[in-house]
């Protein structure tokens, strides 16, 4: 048939190219996660062994990796309900009737998400110094000493996480808001009627109405927040005493500054498969939730 | 009435403050004198409006041509991402051809699979292909995207039927149909493509810093990773070229916001 030919004709080329340069490259992630593959291997292929599980087991005795996975999870554990509270925060301040210049105010928030990461982050570091930086200057007129955000191991992550909210927050906000206008302004009416106080509709009709939304968010969110790099590498390289290297950072290091392919192919399924298993557990808890 | 008005709108204002405090001190910063940032307390607006930190970047590093890396980049990023994935979203959504929907719903699982599994593979096949340090390496992961053929595929499934039968009852070949009725009515998508495609592009940062290590050929925020730590101690510098590398996307996210938003609406329904 001849749609059958030009169909295949339209698809073809998008479809090579990701095979080529994406399932392809998953898949030989895989398989050199089961081999030495360094920088002799680099130089000459024949220098590639097959390891078996060794490169696993190798990161599983690795301190560091340890440590990255308790840093990144610290983040996550930090940064995605901080964030997603905040989108809802100011979702719900833009979705209130009282409010003035929404346009104005949606712009504003979303600014941040379109703004580069390397260059916020830079603009972050500066604004976190222990002596001229804004925040401690802030902090101070409401009388709280100034904190070594990126110097002292206690705060460095923390400093990272005011950082990721601030350049994440509207883009969830946007998401939140949609769905805030499709819940009917019916309930809300119903639900004064009887009496309910603003926290009470808030509670028992705004949120459960959010929840579907509230689950793509946090998962996407989730999924975002784990793959952490960019900004320890340039606000922190990854210390002080190694407290924000995150797993991506370690995986970068092992790979591209040690050359340690192999092992790091192995940092990025260990990755992938924890980001797929608590995606699972979310939809699953949800499932519950929801019957 | 008045004070419950006064309220939520100082909330606004609040949060406002702190979405934009960032970026309001970036500009401030980048036109004071060196060294005025670092005192305390911390000066808000510079004593001495100079332009002498945008002169000194552009003549002391080689910032013109990142910026112009950056531009080539990210358009050529955009020309490709827009070609691959449109044919591929609309054939997805309005041409039958065998295993459709099957090799539709095994992209879609893709999507939950993180890209930087496949970075060190990606780089190896690249330098296989003789394309590391080149803007070809560059390029390669943004030719074709799940995310963009998902985008257009959505999009296009609201062309009516009828329209594309009447062309072909007319004789109009498929290339022909494709140009002069379904380009046409995917407009709006492409500006959202486009828009997600070039941000996408400019802000980019691990895959640019594995596979160029030829400082001529740096892209901004690479460059400006490694300015950073060279210059840690002139904030005015780097703030100028903060501003040099968030004013095209600020701009560009201006004029065409209501575009971004559509795709990012798009894409957050995908579960």
């Amino acid at each position: 048939m001849n749609q059958e030919r030009a169909a295949w004709g339209f698809v073809a080329p998008a479809l090579i190219a990701l095979a080529l340069f994406f399932f392809l490259p998953v898949a030989a992630a895989l398989i050199l996660s089961f081999t030495d593959f360094d920088i002799y291997a680099v130089a000459d292929i024949g220098n590639l062994r097959f390891v078996g599980l060794d490169n696993y087991i190798h990161l599983l005795e690795t301190p560091l990796f340890w440590k990255a996975l308790g840093n990144t999870a610290w983040f996550v554990l930090l940064g995605v309900p901080l964030s997603i509270m905040m989108s809802l925060a100011a979702a719900l301040l833009l979705d209130n009737k009282l409010a003035r210049f929404k346009g104005f105010f949606r712009t504003v928030y979303f600014a941040p998400v379109v703004t580069t990461l390397v260059a916020v982050a830079v603009i972050w570091r500066y604004l976190l110094h222990t002596k001229y930086g804004l925040v401690n200057w802030a902090l101070g007129g409401i009388g709280i000493g100034p904190i070594d955000w990126l110097g002292d191991p206690h705060w460095s992550m923390p400093a990272i996480v005011l950082f990721a909210v601030w350049k994440n927050f509207g883009y969830n906000m946007i998401i939140i808001l949609a769905g805030l206008q499709t819940i009917p302004e019916e309930l809300h009416e119903a639900a004064r009627i009887d009496g309910a106080n603003a926290f009470q509709r808030l509670r028992h009709v705004t949120l459960p109405g959010l929840a579907p939304v509230l689950l793509v968010v946090s998962i996407l969110t989730m999924a975002g927040y784990f793959q952490l790099f960019a900004e320890p590498y340039v606000m922190t390289q990854g210390g002080p005493v190694e407290s924000t290297v995150s797993i991506l950072y370690f995986m970068y290091e092992q790979g591209f500054r040690w050359w340690n392919l192999g092992f790091a192919s192995a940092i990025a399924f260990v990755l992938f498969l924890i980001m797929f298993a608590l995606t699972l557990v979310q939809l699953k808890v949800s499932e519950r939730w929801t019957q | 009435m008045k004070r419950a008005r006064l309220l939520p709108n100082l909330a606004l204002w609040a949060v406002a403050l702190f979405a934009m405090a960032p970026l309001l001190w970036m500009v401030s910063v980048s036109f004071m004198t060196p060294g005025e940032a670092s005192s305390f307390p911390p000066p808000l607006l510079p004593a001495h409006p100079t332009i002498a930190n945008f002169v000194e970047l552009f003549a002391s590093t080689d910032m013109a041509r990142y910026l112009v890396n950056s531009l080539t980049l990210a358009t050529l990023a955009t020309l490709l991402s827009l070609t691959f994935n449109v044919m591929a979203g609309y054939a997805f959504a309005k041409l039958r051809f065998r295993g459709r929907d099957r090799l539709f719903r095994f992209l879609l699982t893709a999507l939950v699979i993180p890209a930087q599994v496949a970075m060190i593979p990606l780089f190896l096949i690249c330098k296989s292909l003789g394309i590391v340090n080149s803007f070809a390496g560059v390029l390669v992961p943004s030719i074709a995207t799940v995310f963009g053929i998902f985008l257009v595929r959505q999009y296009a499934l609201s062309i009516p039927d009828e329209m594309l039968e009447a062309a072909r009852i007319d004789g109009a070949s498929e290339g022909r149909i494709f140009r002069s009725i379904v380009l046409p009515t995917l407009k709006p998508i492409l500006a959202t493509l486009a828009t997600f495609s070039f941000l996408g592009s400019w802000s980019d940062f691990l895959w640019p810093l594995i596979i160029l290590n030829d400082s001529r050929k740096q892209t901004l925020p690479v460059a400006l990773a490694n300015l950073s730590r060279e210059h840690v101690q002139d904030v005015e510098l780097m703030m100028a070229g903060s501003v040099v590398t968030l004013l095209p996307v600020l701009l560009l996210f201006l004029l065409l916001q209501r575009y971004y938003i559509a795709g990012l609406m798009a894409g957050s329904v995908k579960g």
